[in-house]
């Protein structure tokens, strides 16, 4: 079991359902967030200027540079290629934050490390992550790598992907279509 | 015109800016551990050389500073954490991939020879302070603890071992002194995310600068001319590896990947230039340098200035690695 998620770059419209739909699944502290749009804009005024957005999370990576420095074991990887944070089991360091080259942790106020789970408490029953299920322009595509036959895989077959910052050798699980 | 806007919406003021998860206290808290460990090495690498008796400040008194520094530099990290009740979970876990957690093993470790080694020498210290200080007012306070140790049950026991075995224990000290001083570097060089931190080279540099920093401690300290001399001639040598040890930093970084290059050039005319090469390379490793070339050349130099200047170079290219490491980083946008 792999999971991982694609996401439209062409198709999403950065309403930010997605953020919200997260905010209110896994009671996320206001002003806070798990995931978050990129608003990018590139090009030259007026021919080639375009615009495109992003929906961005924890990509939760093959190769865990946040898993590696944690001091306690607190943040762990769990069936499927999720990563986790145990909250009573961290010390809030910061080690984990530090090494995160996508910056995707924040310290939750009451002190742990917190972060996007791909709502794995969804996922054992059988539903998909809240920001897949409620994005209105189906934009984010979540499944199984191993499993030829998912959403995921097929998309990531036939259409062109990239990742971000692959240079920093972390293996992300957050495919971006072009 | 060409247009670049990237708006990100982890631009809250919760999550943004990341520069201030880790400062000051992580600075200081690295500072103090490398000056802590200078001094436990040097201790124990003199009195295994047998000079206990001839450089008292050195192996006897100067040691008392460490365990004070060690937790100072604790407290700081505790402040510093920001789950802190569960800071005890350190404790419950070793993990080997993780450089936090052998520096917590480490420290809890080298506190044991950090407090005994200066509690066995109190008569020493109490005899150096009357004889060299007599208005030192720690004098009192000294005798207090040292008559206090000495009425506890099973502490001067304890002592007692200590001494007899001060040559086993001075030999774990120096192994432990000079894993504490690499650990203050390969904390920061363990971060892949932050490229000015993440080469192997910081552990070794901040290990030199620790040392060099207690040498420079050492010589402001102690009255003894030849003392002196000694540390003068050893902080040269130290700041000659600093120098060469920055040199290859950069020389990596420049011939590694565009982020490494990038990590490089904030202290290479990015905003962090002249912090680093006018007060940590100038002033906190050149000028000293030549002041105490000038010392050892007969020039009469108060040493009080070249140790000043070091010590305060080491703290501040810990608070500029710090804080430059945070603003390095991969094109995530």
């Amino acid at each position: 079991m792999r999971y991982a998620m694609a996401m439209d770059t062409r198709k999403c419209v950065g309403c930010s359902d997605c953020v919200v739909a997260c905010q209110t699944e896994n009671n996320v502290p206001l002003g806070y967030c798990r995931d978050w749009i990129v608003e990018a804009v590139k090009g030259t005024y007026p021919d080639t200027v375009q615009m495109h957005f992003k929906s961005e999370r924890c990509m939760h990576c093959e190769n865990t540079p946040c898993v590696r420095t944690c001091p306690t074991g607190a943040s762990h990887v769990i069936d499927g290629g999720i990563v986790k944070v145990t909250h009573d089991e961290c010390i809030g360091c910061g080690a984990c934050i530090e090494s995160c080259p996508y910056d995707a942790r924040y310290v939750h106020p009451e002190g742990y490390v917190d972060k996007c789970t791909f709502c794995d408490h969804r996922l054992e029953q059988g539903l998909n992550t809240a920001c897949v299920d409620v994005c209105p322009t189906s934009c984010l595509i979540f499944g199984d790598l191993d499993d030829p036959k998912s959403d995921v895989s097929k998309i990531l077959q036939e259409k062109d992907w990239y990742v971000l910052a692959p240079e920093a050798g972390t293996n992300p699980q957050l495919y971006f279509l072009k | 015109m060409e247009e670049i806007i990237n708006v990100s919406g982890r631009a809250v003021p919760h999550i943004y800016p990341h520069l201030e998860i880790w400062g000051t206290p992580i600075a200081l808290y690295l500072f103090f551990g490398g000056l802590a460990a200078g001094l436990l090495f040097f201790s124990s690498f003199f009195y295994l050389k047998g000079k206990a008796d001839t450089m008292p400040m050195t192996v006897k008194v100067a040691p008392i500073i460490a365990p004070i520094i060690i937790i100072l530099g604790l407290m700081l990290l505790l402040y510093d954490l920001h789950h802190v009740l569960y800071f005890w979970q350190l404790f419950l876990h070793f993990r080997i991939e993780s450089p936090m957690s052998w520096g917590a093993w480490t420290l809890s470790i080298i506190m044991i020879p950090a407090i005994l080694w200066p509690l066995s020498y109190l008569d020493d210290i109490i005899e150096y302070l009357k004889e060299n200080k007599p208005k030192c007012k720690m004098i009192g306070l000294f005798s207090w603890a040292n008559n206090l140790i000495k009425n506890l049950p099973l502490i001067p026991k304890v002592l007692d071992i200590f001494t007899k075995n001060r040559a086993a224990v001075a030999y774990v000290t120096i192994g432990l002194s000079i894993a504490l001083g690499v650990y203050t570097g390969i904390l920061l060089s363990a971060f892949n995310a932050r490229p000015l931190w993440n080469t192997a080279i910081l552990g070794p540099l901040f290990l030199t600068s620790g040392v060099s920093t207690a040498a420079a401690l050492l010589m402001w300290m102690s009255n003894d001319h030849k003392e002196r001399t000694l540390y003068s001639k050893i902080d040269l040598i130290l700041i000659a590896i600093e120098l060469f040890f920055i040199v290859h930093m950069f020389m990596g970084f420049l011939s590694s990947g565009i982020a490494q290059v990038e990590a490089a050039q904030l202290l290479l005319g990015g905003p962090y230039t002249v912090f680093f090469w006018v007060l940590v390379v100038g002033m906190g490793l050149v000028l000293p340098a030549i002041l105490e070339i000038m010392e050892l050349r007969g020039y009469h130099i108060p040493i009080a200035i070249p140790a000043f200047l070091i010590l305060m170079g080491g703290l501040l290219f810990r608070f500029i690695m710090v804080y430059a490491g945070q603003a390095s980083g991969f094109h995530i946008l």
